[in-house]
């Protein structure tokens, strides 16, 4: 073991982050109280412990090289991670105690897996192992899952801000199998996907005000509009190289959001559209005293009004437009032209060979996708009553590739765990809100260079020779 | 740049404003859209306009436009170069050069600021402590992203690295956010004054002090910049990995170490387009990353992405179409705009104005 | 028999920037015939190829083919359509299966325009109608022909990047073949195989030919294979064509030797290198 190699590292990369930290951290920018412009604060003390943390978990890590520092250091970075935690220091430097904890846990997890992992065997067993487990997954927890959905408006545990959350996550699980069909499955990344989004929210907002349609007329028309502008974009730029399409997507995500900012007059401007109308269940609206002639759903079942019915309707509603995009994402994967998608995610240049039409292939995915964010667009509208484009940034539109990336590009219960983990649980931790997107960036980069095909990454074969001679013969 | 251009708009609107008065003689509908140039915006608009509200010529006006639009372009231009030459030597899209760009710029800020506590009053020698320090600390953000988030990357799957590139974008973006705070960060103007053309017909065209180094920096470093690729052992390991990387490192290129210098290369002129961003505008946030980089990304197809002279060329178009159009036709689909060029660009013409063409290898 | 031309090539040329890769070459390949592309590295081989497939537009000369399936010219053709419509199909130098998606998968793929009809372009496939259920027993029951015939039955729901080597090329082929192709293109499927490997190429290939009654057009370097199977060979060099016969005619053409083994050797070639050359010609 070379010493002065490890320590040469170590120091580099302590040197590294002193450069990082000394101008952004080391000052921070602080307004003039009570005057005109800024002024800075210095934060040293933040700047030496961060160089020393980087410099000892470098150092860690190259420790773990070697075989027998694994325990020792297992030993050492649990019981920081574990003990840190129960000190007082957590109260005065939250941040520097949690970041000692994350990279403690880090360096713990890591020496565990190579001290634990007596093959010491990584590369195709691993990821066998975990294509394994994520098959595992997705065949028994799928319906688990679903039945967990179905009754858990009615857990005792489940109180109206959970349902709400509920509603958010399954909002965004349905986002990410609407992305999943362009980005998994055909490959096409796609930075704009929030557009789509908003074209289904203010479709709906804009036909339920000129025109006075119900939801239910309007969510085939949010679908629909949002799927047309997905082949209006789509058409010219589908044929462009995969990083090209992408910062074009995004472009017209910026497109959509300013358009709709500035043109007043069709759809509010900066203040959007407020007052759409409230679903109802088969015409019965969700309302205390509903207008003349309409029956208001507590009294057509004879049972005591409360607001809670309309939360637990809108939870149904979007389960439902998930599972319907969940099952259409299934089945199309069967089909000639998801496996033309898959094919096409593989190899253009080879479709090309077989006679596989890549514009029309790309084409498709891409409007199906803009559908299911049309619908959830127009699910989202009728939820919160009021839509404007903030709600409509890239920010969203990085959300849910995050989910898809995190989740495994193509992998449907991958997504549905990346949307608990990156939506329903931050939301417990309302004080880490401010360190969310920094994670999900950071995990971006992180799956993509641990797991490039995402946590759950597992693909099944869309056909099987076993399978197909049992039925056909 | 969302607060620059916030305060370019502000200019903007003005001037359109000014403009349809000239043009149409008549009444302009006054006070529905004075409401929103307000705080910075106006700050900025003061400081670069002429207060004459009399009848404008056109020339004039156009020669403002053109005098901006210039500035803007370098501005421009200098991003885009880091992203052409990342593009060239590995072929993918630096999506976090922009959050790069807005880094030089706090770091420019802050030492601007702590060299007027220390009591650094002589200008020159501030703007050298500046510019040496902005680029020597983004520099290292420039380094250290490569190595993170992209080296670990070469050869996995098409669109890993791009993924990648996002993930580190929003980091960068929330992490400014954390540890400097989300508000604006305005700053004193340290360079003041310049030439006044044309006093006498009513609308003054400026050309601030600002502006000439702006343009004379871009340029001087423009010029050294060529040379360096031309001249030098680094740029023929840069222009050899561009060809072939795995000939280049067969033939004792370290090519590792090339790309490492290309992001820091490419990081140290975005850094010195902060600063002069910050010291053109005032103004600066954690998101001004965002469009700017999405701006100097479509200068750079533009102009040929791969190509320097066409960053140059692309940063100056685009700075000069955003002037203008703002100008013309409509201030708040200035981005629109742009975006438009960026999608007509990559489907009519996809090698640019002076790039090479790609040929599709099967 | 007689000879039904399938292909003509007629003064085709095609310029990158200033180097002319192809130099106004014309030939014809015929139907149920193997036709080899030969020439040493850079004679313009590959980009015939992807001229003919609609990689490349070439800017002078006509490509014909009159097939089963009409005539077509392909010059004017997209890519794709060239596949789908007038059934040209073809294989990579460096392979290029989907990787990640399983065997039988990429032979299904293969049968994508067919399977699409049949699915009513997805409506009828979604609501799993009778018609598209038989129309895809039937393509399984053809990839499963390719399947028992290559011997890769067994790999069948492996992933194809995960197959050996010489396997991958034979999918390859097999892959090819699923789009029920007249003229099959091959580009060097006999590379990176031994021995064993290559002759049962060889033995595919003739019965491509004689069986599925299709042409093929081959461009390889391996002799062995070229001498031993092809009914008529095309020699390129530095774009231009040097020779266009059978495979006796072209093996003593002054020219091709003179190509393949430059210009002042010809007269010095040892006598062993001769003699192995006549072998391999024979073999």
């Amino acid at each position: 073991m070379d010493v002065r190699a490890l320590l040469k590292d170590a120091g580099l990369a302590a040197f590294v982050t002193f450069m990082l930290a000394l101008p952004m951290i080391g000052f921070q920018t602080v307004d003039v109280s009570g005057g005109v412009g800024i002024t800075v604060v210095t934060r040293f003390g933040d700047v030496a412990i961060s160089v020393v943390l980087v410099f000892f978990g470098r150092l860690a890590l190259s420790l773990l090289q070697q075989s027998n520092w694994r325990l020792p250091l297992l030993a050492l970075s649990a019981g920081i991670a574990l003990g840190l935690p129960l000190l007082k220091t957590q109260a005065h430097y939250p941040v520097i105690t949690w970041l000692t904890v994350i990279a403690s846990a880090v360096i713990a997890i890591r020496a565990a897996w190579l001290t634990f992992d007596v093959s010491g065997v990584v590369g195709r067993d691993e990821s066998n192992r975990m294509g394994d487990a994520a098959a595992f997954v997705g065949r028994w927890f799928g319906p688990v899952f679903v039945v967990f959905a179905l009754i858990f408006p009615f857990l005792p545990t489940t109180s109206r801000y959970v349902l709400d959350l509920g509603i958010l996550v399954l909002t965004y699980v349905m986002l990410g199998w609407g992305l999943n069909v362009v980005v998994g499955l055909a490959g096409l990344l796609d930075l704009g996907y929030v557009a789509f989004y908003a074209v289904g929210a203010y479709s709906y907002a804009i036909i339920a005000r000129d025109f006075g349609l119900t939801f239910w007329a309007c969510l085939p028309l949010a679908g629909l509009f949002a799927a047309f502008f997905g082949v209006i974009l789509g058409f010219p730029v589908l044929r462009l190289r995969g990083d090209y399409l992408a910062i074009v997507t995004l472009g017209f995500g910026e497109i959509i959001r300013i358009v709709l900012l500035n043109w007043t007059s069709f759809s509010g401007g900066p203040n959007g559209i407020s007052g759409v109308p409230r679903p109802s269940f088969l015409g019965m609206p969700f309302h205390p005293n509903p207008p003349e002639g309409t029956t208001s759903f507590h009294q057509f079942f004879n049972i005591d009004f409360s607001a809670e019915h309309r939360i637990v309707f809108l939870y149904y509603l979007i389960l439902v437009l998930a599972l319907v995009t969940n099952f259409f994402t299934l089945r199309i994967r069967r089909l000639p032209i998801g496996r033309a998608w898959e094919a096409l995610r593989e190899d253009e240049i080879a479709c090309r060979a077989l006679g596989i039409n890549p514009t029309n292939t790309k084409l498709t995915a891409f409007a199906i996708g803009a559908m299911f964010a049309g619908f959830a667009g127009a699910f989202f509208a009728t939820r919160q009553g009021f839509i404007s484009p903030e709600s409509f940034s890239f920010i969203e539109s990085a959300v849910i590739l995050a989910i898809v990336v995190l989740g495994g590009m193509g992998s449907q219960i991958g997504v549905v765990l990346a949307a608990i983990l990156l939506i329903g649980i931050p939301e417990f931790f309302r004080e880490l809100a401010q360190f969310r997107m920094l994670a999900f960036g950071a995990a971006m980069v992180g799956i993509m260079i641990w797991r490039p095909r995402g946590l759950l990454a597992h693909r099944d074969p869309s056909i099987r020779l076993a399978d197909s001679a049992g039925a056909g013969r | 740049m969302r607060i620059g251009n916030k305060a370019s708009a502000g200019g903007g609107r003005w001037l359109l404003r000014a403009c349809l008065r000239c043009l149409l003689r008549d009444r302009f509908r006054g006070a529905e859209r004075s409401g929103n140039t307000t705080g910075l915006a106006q700050q900025a608009e003061d400081r670069s306009e002429a207060t004459v509200l009399g009848g404008v010529e056109a020339l004039e006006y156009f020669l403002q436009q053109l005098i901006n639009g210039v500035t803007l372009g370098a501005i421009y231009g200098l991003i885009a170069i880091g992203y052409t030459m990342v593009y060239g030597i590995i072929g993918m899209i630096n999506f976090a050069h922009g959050e790069v760009y807005m880094i030089g710029a706090f770091i420019s800020i802050i030492t601007f600021i702590v060299l007027g506590l220390i009591g650094v009053t002589f200008i020159p020698l501030a703007l050298m402590v500046v510019l040496l320090s902005a680029m020597v600390f983004t520099a290292a953000y420039g380094w250290t992203v490569e190595r993170v988030a992209y080296g670990p990357l070469r050869g996995s799957f098409r669109l890993a690295p791009l993924i990648s590139a996002i993930g580190m974008s929003l980091f960068l973006q929330n992490y400014v956010q954390l540890v400097q705070g989300a508000r604006v960060k305005p700053m004193q103007p340290v360079i003041t004054g310049g030439f006044e053309f044309f006093q006498g017909g009513g609308f003054t065209v400026r050309l601030s002090y600002i502006q000439i180094i702006i343009v004379l920096l871009t340029t001087a470093l423009m010029i050294g910049f060529t040379m360096l690729i031309q001249r030098t052992a680094l740029g023929r390991a840069q222009r050899a990995c561009e060809q072939d990387m795995g000939m280049a490192a067969l033939v004792g290129v370290d090519v590792n170490r090339t790309i490492s210098l290309t992001f820091v290369m490419g990081a140290m002129l975005a850094a010195v387009a902060g600063m002069m961003v910050t010291l053109y505008y005032g103004v600066i946030d954690f998101f001004i990353g965002f469009l700017a980089g999405v701006k100097a990304f479509t200068a750079a197809v533009l102009g040929g992405i791969g190509s320097l002279p066409g960053a140059m060329l692309g940063g100056l178009l685009i700075g000069l179409i955003e002037a203008f159009w703002s100008a013309y036709f409509s201030v708040e689909y200035k981005d629109v705009a742009v975006f438009v060029i960026l999608v007509l660009t990559l489907i009519f013409k996809p090698t640019g104005l002076l790039g090479k063409p790609d040929i599709e290898k099967v | 028999m007689t000879r039904t031309p399938l292909l003509e090539v007629d003064h085709l040329t095609m310029r990158f920037g200033g180097l002319i890769a192809v130099n106004d070459i014309s030939f014809t390949a015929y139907d149920r015939e193997i036709t080899a592309i030969i020439g040493p590295n850079g004679a313009g081989k590959t980009t015939v190829f992807n001229c003919l497939t609609g990689f490349y537009n070439a800017p002078v000369g006509r490509l014909r083919l009159t097939g089963a399936r009409g005539e077509f010219l392909l010059e004017r053709m997209d890519g794709f359509r060239i596949a789908q419509k007038a059934g040209v199909a073809r294989t990579f130098q460096n392979i290029r299966l989907f990787p990640r998606m399983t065997v039988l998968e990429n032979l299904i793929v293969a049968q994508h325009n067919k399977l699409m009809a049949a699915s009513g372009y997805t409506v009828a496939g979604l609501f799993g109608l009778r018609s598209y259920r038989e129309a895809e027993r039937e393509a399984i029951d053809l990839a499963r022909s390719w399947l028992d015939r290559l011997g890769l039955t067994a790999q069948a729901d492996w992933e194809a990047g995960n197959l050996p080597y010489g396997s991958q090329r034979r999918l390859e082929i097999a892959r090819a073949m699923c789009t029920k192709p007249v003229l099959l293109c091959l580009d060097e499927p006999a590379a990176g195989l031994n021995p064993r490997e290559s002759a049962e190429l060889r033995e595919l290939l003739t019965e491509i030919r004689d069986r599925h009654r299709i042409g093929v057009l081959l461009i390889e370097h391996d002799m062995s294979v070229v001498m031993g199977i092809s009914d008529h060979i095309v020699v390129l060099d530095y774009g231009r064509l040097i020779a266009d016969g059978t495979p006796a005619e072209v093996r003593s053409d002054p020219a091709v030797i003179r190509a393949y083994l430059g210009e002042e050797e010809t007269d010095q070639i040892p006598p062993e290198v001769a003699r192995d050359l006549r072998q391999e010609g024979r073999a």
